[in-house]
C-alpha cells in the first residue's frame, strides 16, 4: 500500500508538468497544476496509511 | 534530447565588494551546520550522543568529499553545461553537464566558484537533516551511505534546477511563470530535500525501540541535553544569516542596500516562529517546552530560507508566525496520530516549514504567475523526488542496513558503535520504556 501511495505521487507531477505545456491560458493551468499537487497529497496520504498499517501489525 | 546547452551567464556579474561580502558571508554560514549538529545531538539520547556527533562529522565530511567528486558536475555551476530535453518547444533542462572532480574550479571566474562554494556548504547542511531523524537507532555506516546518495545525486540535481539555470528556474522565461522558482536561501535543495529524506528514511528504519508500545500511547523519550539544543539555535542564527544574505546576492542578484531588509526578516521570522510555539506549547502543555521551542525558531528560519529576500518585515512576521504554529501541532501529530518516530522534529521543521516558505514567497510576490512557479517547484519536490529517494533509501537499505541490531539499540548506539559513551563519569539508568 505504502508503495502504491508512492507510484501515485510522481504521476500527480507528471499531471502538474503536462499542465505547463498543454494549457497556455492562466486560470486553466493553475487548476491542472493545483489538481496535480492534490493527486500528489492522495497519493502521500495513501502511503502514510500503507505505513500506519504495517505499524499496527507489527504491534500486535 | 539536445545533449548540452549552456545556462545563461548571469547579468549583471557581481562587484568586488558584493564578491567580497559574499565570501565572509559564506565563511559564516557552517555556522548553522555546527547548530544542526547541537540541536540533533541534545535531541538524541545520552548513551547515544557521542555516536550522533561523530555522526555529524562523518557525513558532512562524506557529502563534501562526494559533491567536489561527482555532484558538482550534476549542479553544473562550474562550466555552465547542462543536459535539456524539449518538449513542446520548450527546453526543459533536467542536470548540469559539468566536469566531475571540480576539474577546473580554480581557474572559472569567482563568481562561478562561490556558487559552487555555497552549494558545497549547503549540501554539508542537508545530509545532516535525515541524520537527526534517525537518531539512537541509524548506524553510522548507513548515515555515511545516506549522505553519500544525497550529495552525489539528489543535492546537486534540485540545486541545478533552481540555482543552475535549470527547468525550474525557467519557468518564468519558458511558461511566463513570475521570474521562474525563487528560493535563495535552499528551502527547496536543503530543507524541504533533507525534511522528506527524513520522512523516507524513518519510513525505513522504523521507531526507536519501546517508542510506540503495544497498549498505550507513544513513549515519550525527551532530548538528552536542551542546553546544546538551545545553544544550537544561537549559533544557527548566525549561519542563517549568512545562508540568506549571500543567497540574496547570488541568486537573486540583490543590491547591499537590501542586504540588511532580509537579514531584519530572517531574525523576524525566527523570532515569530518561536512566540507562536511557546504559545502553543503553553496553551497545549500548561508550561512552554523547551525543545519544542528550538523546533519552532528553526521553523522560522528555514521559512525565511525561501522568502527573507522578497518579502516586507510584516509579511516575513506572518511568515514566521505560521511556521511556529504548524510546527509542534504537526511534531505531536506526526507521533500520535501517524505513528511516525522522528526524534529531531526535522519532517515538522524542516520539510514542512520550507514547503511553507517556498509557498509565502510565490503568495507574497507582486508578480503575477511568481505563486504558480512556486507551486510547481513544491510539486515536483513532493511528487518526483520525495518517491525517488524513498526508492534508492529502500534500496540502499538492503546493502547497507539502516537500523542497528536490537541488542545494539538496547545498550545505546555509543558503546555499540564506539566502545565507549559520550559521559563516562555519568551513571546511565536502565531504560525503563523496554517493555
Amino acid at each position: 500500500m505504502k508503495y502504491a501511495g508512492l507510484l501515485v505521487m510522481p504521476a500527480g507531477f507528471f499531471l502538474t508538468a503536462a499542465a505547463l505545456v498543454l494549457f497556455p491560458g492562466s486560470a486553466q493551468r493553475a487548476v491542472f497544476v493545483v489538481c496535480g499537487l492534490a493527486v500528489e497529497a492522495l497519493g502521500l496520504g495513501v502511503a502514510v496509511r500503507g505505513h500506519m498499517l504495517a505499524r499496527g501489525e507489527s504491534r500486535r | 534530447m539536445n545533449p548540452i546547452v549552456p545556462v545563461p551567464p548571469l547579468e549583471p556579474p557581481l562587484t568586488d565588494t558584493a564578491i567580497a561580502l559574499t565570501l565572509v558571508l559564506l565563511l559564516l554560514a557552517p555556522l548553522s551546520v555546527a547548530g544542526l549538529a547541537l540541536i540533533t545531538t541534545g535531541l538524541g539520547r545520552s548513551r547515544s550522543a557521542a555516536q550522533a556527533l561523530l555522526g555529524n562529522l562523518t557525513i558532512v565530511a562524506v557529502a563534501a568529499i562526494v559533491f567536489a567528486l561527482v555532484g558538482t558536475g550534476l549542479a553544473g555551476n562550474l562550466s555552465g553545461l547542462s543536459h535539456a530535453v524539449h518538449l513542446a518547444r520548450k527546453p526543459w533542462n533536467w542536470t548540469g553537464a559539468g566536469p566531475l572532480f571540480l576539474h577546473g574550479f580554480s581557474s572559472a571566474p569567482v563568481q562561478r566558484q562561490l556558487e559552487i562554494l555555497f552549494e558545497f556548504l549547503a549540501v554539508m547542511l542537508a545530509v545532516l537533516i535525515p541524520w537527526g531523524s534517525g537518531a539512537d537507532r541509524l548506524r553510522l555506516a548507513a548515515g555515511c551511505a545516506v549522505s553519500a546518495l544525497l550529495a552525489a545525486l539528489f543535492f546537486p540535481l534540485v540545486a541545478h534546477w533552481i540555482w543552475g539555470g535549470g527547468w525550474l528556474a525557467a519557468l518564468g522565461a519558458n511558461f511566463g511563470l513570475g521570474a521562474g522558482f525563487l528560493d535563495a536561501g535552499g528551502a527547496a535543495p536543503v530543507h524541504a530535500l533533507g525534511g522528506l529524506s527524513a520522512l523516507a528514511l524513518v519510513w525505513i528504519v522504523g521507531p526507536r525501540r519501546g517508542k510506540f508500545p503495544r497498549e498505550g500511547l507513544s513513549t515519550a523519550m525527551p532530548g538528552h541535553h536542551v542546553v546544546y539544543v538551545l545553544f544550537g539555535c544561537l549559533l544557527c542564527l548566525v549561519g542563517w544569516m549568512a545562508w540568506n544574505l549571500a543567497g540574496a546576492i547570488l541568486w537573486l542578484n540583490a543590491p547591499l542596500t537590501a542586504l540588511p531588509r532580509n537579514a531584519v526578516d530572517t531574525v523576524l521570522s525566527a523570532s515569530a516562529a518561536l512566540l507562536a510555539t511557546l504559545a502553543v506549547t503553553r496553551f497545549r502543555f500548561g508550561k512552554p517546552d523547551a525543545s519544542m521551542c528550538a523546533n519552532g525558531w528553526l521553523a522560522g528560519l528555514v521559512a525565511s530560507s525561501a522568502c527573507a529576500a522578497l518579502l516586507t518585515p510584516g509579511e516575513s512576521l506572518f511568515v514566521g508566525l505560521v511556521a511556529g504554529i504548524i510546527t509542534p501541532l504537526l511534531v505531536e501529530m506526526l507521533e500520535l496520530a501517524l505513528s511516525i518516530d522522528d526524534p529531531s522534529g526535522a519532517i515538522a521543521v524542516h520539510a514542512v516549514a520550507a514547503l511553507w516558505g517556498i509557498l509565502a514567497a510565490g503568495f507574497f510576490a507582486p508578480e503575477s504567475g511568481q505563486l504558480l512557479a512556486q507551486v510547481v517547484g513544491i510539486a515536483a519536490l513532493l511528487g518526483l523526488v520525495f518517491p525517488a529517494v524513498y526508492l534508492l533509501f529502500a534500496i540502499l537499505n538492503r546493502i547497507v542496513p539502516f537500523r542497528v541490531d536490537p541488542d545494539g539499540e538496547r545498550i545505546g548506539m555509543d558503546l555499540h558503535e564506539l566502545g565507549g559513551g559520550a559521559y563516562p563519569e555519568f551513571v546511565i539508568h536502565r531504560d525503563d520504556s523496554y517493555r
